[in-house]
């Protein structure tokens, strides 16, 4: 397994108190796989691959529990100097808003460039020339004249390219996607999406894809994590969870989509609020907006159940999985 | 057909470019919107869909007078608005309102949300007498879902939807008869957007609104709208009612467009065909000659550079429903969006449950 998160707990000091953002998360990717991460804002879903990336802000930030295992190893018991080499060479990191990720006063070309000279100690010349091909590989038009240009010379989805060209430059085994997609235009997204399914399967990566967006999920994951309020409620095959969900959750954001296709009356939609995680609600956080919320689900917290009679592993973390999967 | 409340002709808008300090001089413009015409009748609503960059918000805030058009013409009720002003035009703003996309910017922190919702009647005082307007804000509260006991509260004590619903609020406060809504979802999480579209929906019915919505969002305004234009780089490229645009697209960009719609349904894939485009949106200063999509469109001949293809019924389908104004040359139909019931449909909505615990 390329990567494994076990039990995953962070939590923030604010003034209103602790803020439980993650809560108990597993997940695992394997090499070639793309693992998409579901989940409205605040439902801990960058929190956890700020973990990973060991880019949390600690304070206020602070891992209360569990195992980033890579390869193996717990990334959360090495040495700042070891992580640190093991994340240059080994994984990397797309953000969502490109012209804040660049700076803004060096040239792409001197960007893409340093990668090679500190990570792999190349000379300046040499450097510049694999920045060069790599926004070739990105598919940057004229990429030989524009790597003289300045991030705010570029489009959004040309930014998008560079961000993932960075990414890809030292050839990871995993790569992180926190809402690659969203500031962009359709078109624009359906490309930069494309572009980077491809240079995946090309290199046979692992991907994690954070977004909250179910549509952009459809089309390129193999499986999907759904999170709520710093939970994994429930994880499945991308098919299957489309078709059947086993979670009232998922069920309600699946059903409060308008689709080209239908032609809609009202939209179902989820009542009320996510919840402040300086107070998630006992039991189930999700039972205060659930229809099917019973006496149980406001005592107890649902474990990871087993989602048994489908032949991939699934898991739901809802007392009434059965009932929610049949209808 | 019925009454048109509000008919745009031709409409423009350049923004100057100009070089030096104390002599400007004109160099060239960014043209965002550049000819757009379109109707809009009681009780419809029309939907303005493009990419950033396609005018679609320019269009919006001249609609509600917040930018003077450089040319053409806004009638509502017959009456051209953008000639008027002082006493004239103030009385025709109350019936025109606007509800903006961010609602943590459009809101200010410093005022209550009873200022902030009565504040329509500090302005048009013949709208409610003094005494009257706190019971009127509460009932506006009431009406978009909101306790009236928050009468008190400041914008920030409230979750983005919530904002968003005091935005719809104050927009209604003066009963207008068009509300010129600007990406008015885009800003909210996925669970929220639902609730605010349901509620835009009942206050439609409730109110007899008419609604210009715009996004970039094409299944959102599929679901909200009975009418839709398509823009691109300050053109109308394409309008049609909601089942023409989407079931029978002839403008080879809608046809993208539809095809980039992310789907969430996996089994959709198989049913579609992506059609992607390659490039970017080109710069509204410099526009391509003839048609400005020709850049990025997989059709274009030499005609498309000379040409610019007017808006109109293509002569290739005098009737049936891909017989709808489309500005393309070489306009044909094309089948991107699965027909309902093409795909099965999604599980029902979860429900109590019933004999469990």
């Amino acid at each position: 397994m390329l990567l494994e998160v076990r039990d995953l707990h962070v939590e923030f000091r604010t003034r209103d108190g602790v803020a439980k953002a993650v809560n108990g998360v597993n997940y695992s990717v394997d090499e070639g796989e793309t693992l998409a991460v579901l989940g409205e804002s605040g439902s801990g879903k960058s929190v956890t691959a700020q973990a990973v990336m060991g880019i949390l802000d600690v304070p206020p930030g602070r891992i209360a529990g569990g195992e980033i295992l890579f390869k193996g190893r717990d990334l959360l018991r090495m040495k700042e100097d070891e992580r640190r080499r093991v994340r240059g060479a080994h994984m990397a990191m797309i953000f969502q808003d490109a012209l804040s990720a660049l700076n803004p006063v060096l040239t792409v070309g001197a960007q893409l460039g340093e990668m090679f000279e500190v990570h792999r100690g190349m000379s300046r010349k040499d450097s510049r020339a694999r920045a060069v091909e790599l926004m070739d590989r990105v598919r940057i038009p004229a990429a030989r004249q524009r790597a003289g240009d300045y991030p705010h010379q570029f489009s959004g989805g040309m930014r998008q390219r560079i961000m993932i060209a960075m990414a890809l430059a030292l050839e990871p085994s995993l790569i992180i996607a926190d809402e690659p997609t969203t500031a962009l235009d359709v078109t624009v997204q359906a490309q930069v999406m494309d572009l980077l399914a491809e240079l995946q399967r090309e290199l046979n990566m692992g991907l994690i894809l954070i977004t909250h967006d179910l549509g952009v999920v459809a089309d390129v994951a193999d499986k999907i994590a759904v999170m709520y309020a710093g939970r994994i409620v429930e994880a499945a095959p991308v098919h299957e969870l489309y078709r059947a969900p086993a979670h009232p959750y998922t069920r309600g954001l699946l059903d409060s989509i308008p689709r080209l296709d239908q032609m809609g009356q009202e939209l179902y939609a989820i009542k009320g609020l996510p919840p402040n995680l300086t107070a998630i609600p006992p039991g189930c956080a999700f039972n205060p907006r659930c229809p099917m919320a019973q006496a149980i689900c406001r005592t107890d917290v649902p474990p990871l159940y087993s989602v048994t009679g489908t032949p991939a592993r699934r898991t739901s973390a809802c007392h009434f999985w059965k009932e929610c999967l049949g209808g | 057909m019925a009454e048109q409340i509000l008919e745009v002709r031709d409409l423009v808008k350049h923004y100057p470019l100009t070089q030096g300090i104390l002599f400007k001089k004109q160099i060239g413009a960014v043209k965002a919107v550049d000819g757009v015409s379109f109707g809009l009748a009681r009780g419809e609503t029309l939907g303005i869909v493009g990419e950033s960059g396609c005018g679609k918000s320019t269009v919006a805030r001249m609609l509600v007078n917040l930018e003077r058009p450089t040319a053409g013409a806004i009638s509502y009720k017959g009456e051209d608005i953008t000639r008027l002003s002082g006493r004239a035009l103030k009385a025709v703003r109350r019936n025109i309102q606007m509800v903006f996309q961010d609602p943590y910017t459009s809101l200010n922190p410093r005022m209550t949300v009873g200022d902030i919702i009565g504040e329509p009647f500090e302005i048009h005082p013949e709208a409610a007498p003094k005494g009257d307007r706190r019971r009127k804000v509460q009932e506006l509260l009431d009406v978009v879902g909101l306790n009236p006991e928050y009468v008190n509260r400041y914008p920030h004590q409230f979750s983005g939807g919530q904002r968003q619903r005091i935005g719809i609020a104050r927009g209604l406060a003066l009963r207008p008869e068009v509300i010129v809504a600007d990406e008015p979802v885009s800003a909210l999480d996925v669970s929220v957007q639902a609730q605010v579209v349901n509620l835009l929906e009942r206050l439609q019915d409730e109110f007899d609104l008419s609604y210009v919505f715009i996004a970039h969002d094409l299944s959102i305004v599929r679901h909200i709208s009975d009418r839709i234009g398509v823009m691109y780089l300050g053109r109308v490229v394409e309008t049609g009612t909601d089942a023409e645009i989407y079931d029978h697209p002839t403008h080879p960009y809608t046809q993208a467009l539809l095809s980039a719609v992310p789907v969430p349904d996996p089994q959709a894939r198989a049913h579609r065909e992506r059609i992607i485009l390659t490039g970017d949106v080109p710069s509204p200063a410099n526009p391509p000659s003839g048609c400005r999509f020709r850049t990025r469109c997989w059709k274009a001949r030499q005609r498309c550079a000379d040409e610019v293809p007017l808006l109109a019924v293509p002569q290739a389908f005098p009737e049936g429903p891909a017989a709808h104004p489309s500005a393309c040359h070489f306009a044909a139909e094309k089948h991107v969006v699965p027909a309902e019931g093409e795909l099965p449909p999604p599980p029902p909505p979860p429900g109590p449950l019933h004999g469990g615990q």
